[in-house]
């Protein structure tokens, strides 16, 4: 049963405000930012950071790595690549799940409102635990799976055949989907959710994979596959501008031609 | 780590519908979701009024003059437009789940904007047909 209000221990307190901005800085700006210490032992709070933007990169993350430098040495982020490509610094920014690196501070207004990925275990401030998803990716057998004898050189796709791959391939595993997803949010111990659907159905529609029937059992369950309920949050968020959505309603498409 | 009390180590939940900003989209589902759940209860009132019809003359004037009342009107009004709505959004579902086409983030919201002024444009007339007839 979902439940729409938080734990007990989860509940966001008021926590403190910084101010780093120095008295003649022109372009300042407020960040607002999920903090969780687990050594504390207290429930989650919000600090608030006012920075000099002039002082800082034109990305969110390069706001976050300019607090963690210059201001407050505890904040703690995943980052790595800090161009899009790597998905670490997914996280939910101005409401939405995007990756630090890839948004624009000028392109939210007023205060910026940081907070980890929703939904998820906090391990720390903006770090979450996705044990889970990799587990749940783990599960659709992501790699190429045959029955067939090995040939002596490389499986040949024709160019058709590898177009059908554009716009699955390019996922970066970030999680921002899958975690924009209400009913991942409700049902997450038992659905994929979005990212790893899009996964599975990369491997469905590729000429290569010969395990295509078992794949489609594995993920003929009312949970599984079918508590996704078209929100398309998942399309909606993507920072990579895919679409899982319609990779999900292939695979149900799939499902339903089998059965006919 | 090991000598952490287990009630420290219970890690927090982050924060989901208390931050997240829902798309037009994703309004579009709950809506269905919820005018799916009123169609249950307006059903339960054509219930009464079918069975008070079957019973008899004095149930059928007592069920008739409820639902003509100020509350039973606008009972009706939000029954009407619920089923408006549940129709139209059910047939971009069964689009949806045909086809798995027009399922881009600009075709979710123009075939969100098209429904609700469907069910907005049906309600309006399905209530100038009751009060002119």
């Amino acid at each position: 049963m979902a439940e729409f209000s938080l734990p007990a221990n989860s509940k966001v307190k008021p926590g403190k405000t910084i101010r780093s901005a120095g008295p003649d800085a022109k372009r300042t700006r407020k960040f607002r930012i999920y903090r969780y210490d687990p050594d504390s032992g207290e429930n989650p709070r919000e600090d608030t950071y006012e920075i000099d933007l002039d002082k800082c990169g034109p990305m969110i993350l390069d706001a976050l790595i300019h607090i963690k430098n210059d201001v407050d040495s505890t904040l703690t982020f995943r980052r790595s690549c800090r161009e899009g490509i790597c998905g670490s610094c997914a996280m939910n920014i101005d409401g939405r799940n995007t990756l630090a690196c890839l948004k624009a501070i000028g392109d939210v207004k007023g205060d910026v409102k940081i907070y980890p990925l929703p939904h998820q275990p906090v391990v720390k401030d903006l770090v979450p635990d996705l044990n889970q998803n990799y587990a749940q990716l783990a599960s659709i057998k992501p790699w190429l799976q045959t029955q067939s004898t090995a040939p002596s050189r490389e499986r040949l796709q024709s160019p058709e055949e590898r177009e059908k791959l554009d716009g699955l391939y390019e996922c970066i595993l970030c999680f921002c989907c899958t975690t924009s997803c209400p009913s991942y949010w409700w049902n997450g111990d038992r659905y994929l959710g979005p990212a790893v659907l899009l996964q599975a159905y990369r491997f469905i529609a590729d000429s290569r994979d010969e395990m295509t029937g078992e794949r489609l059992d594995a993920l003929e369950d009312p949970f599984r596959l079918y508590r996704c309920h078209t929100i398309m949050n998942c399309t909606q968020t993507c920072p990579k501008g895919l679409n899982p959505a319609k990779a999900i309603a292939e695979i149900k498409k799939m499902m339903a031609e089998r059965a006919a | 780590m090991t000598d952490t009390p287990a009630a420290k180590r219970q890690r927090p939940l982050s924060p989901h519908l208390q931050v997240y900003r829902l798309p037009l989209p994703a309004l579009t589902s709950i809506t269905h979701r919820i005018t799916g759940i009123g169609l249950c209860a307006g059903t339960l009132l054509l219930v009464w009024w079918l069975v008070a019809a079957a019973v008899g003359p004095e149930a059928y004037a007592t069920a008739a003059g409820f639902i003509a009342s100020p509350i039973g009107l606008i009972l009706m009004f939000g029954w009407s437009a619920a089923l408006w709505y549940h129709f139209f959004n059910g047939l971009r579902h069964l689009a949806w789940d045909f086809s798995a086409k027009m399922l881009s983030l600009q075709q979710s919201y123009s075939s969100a904007n098209l429904v609700i002024g469907a069910s907005i444009g049906a309600t309006i007339v399905t209530w100038v047909l009751v009060f002119a007839l």
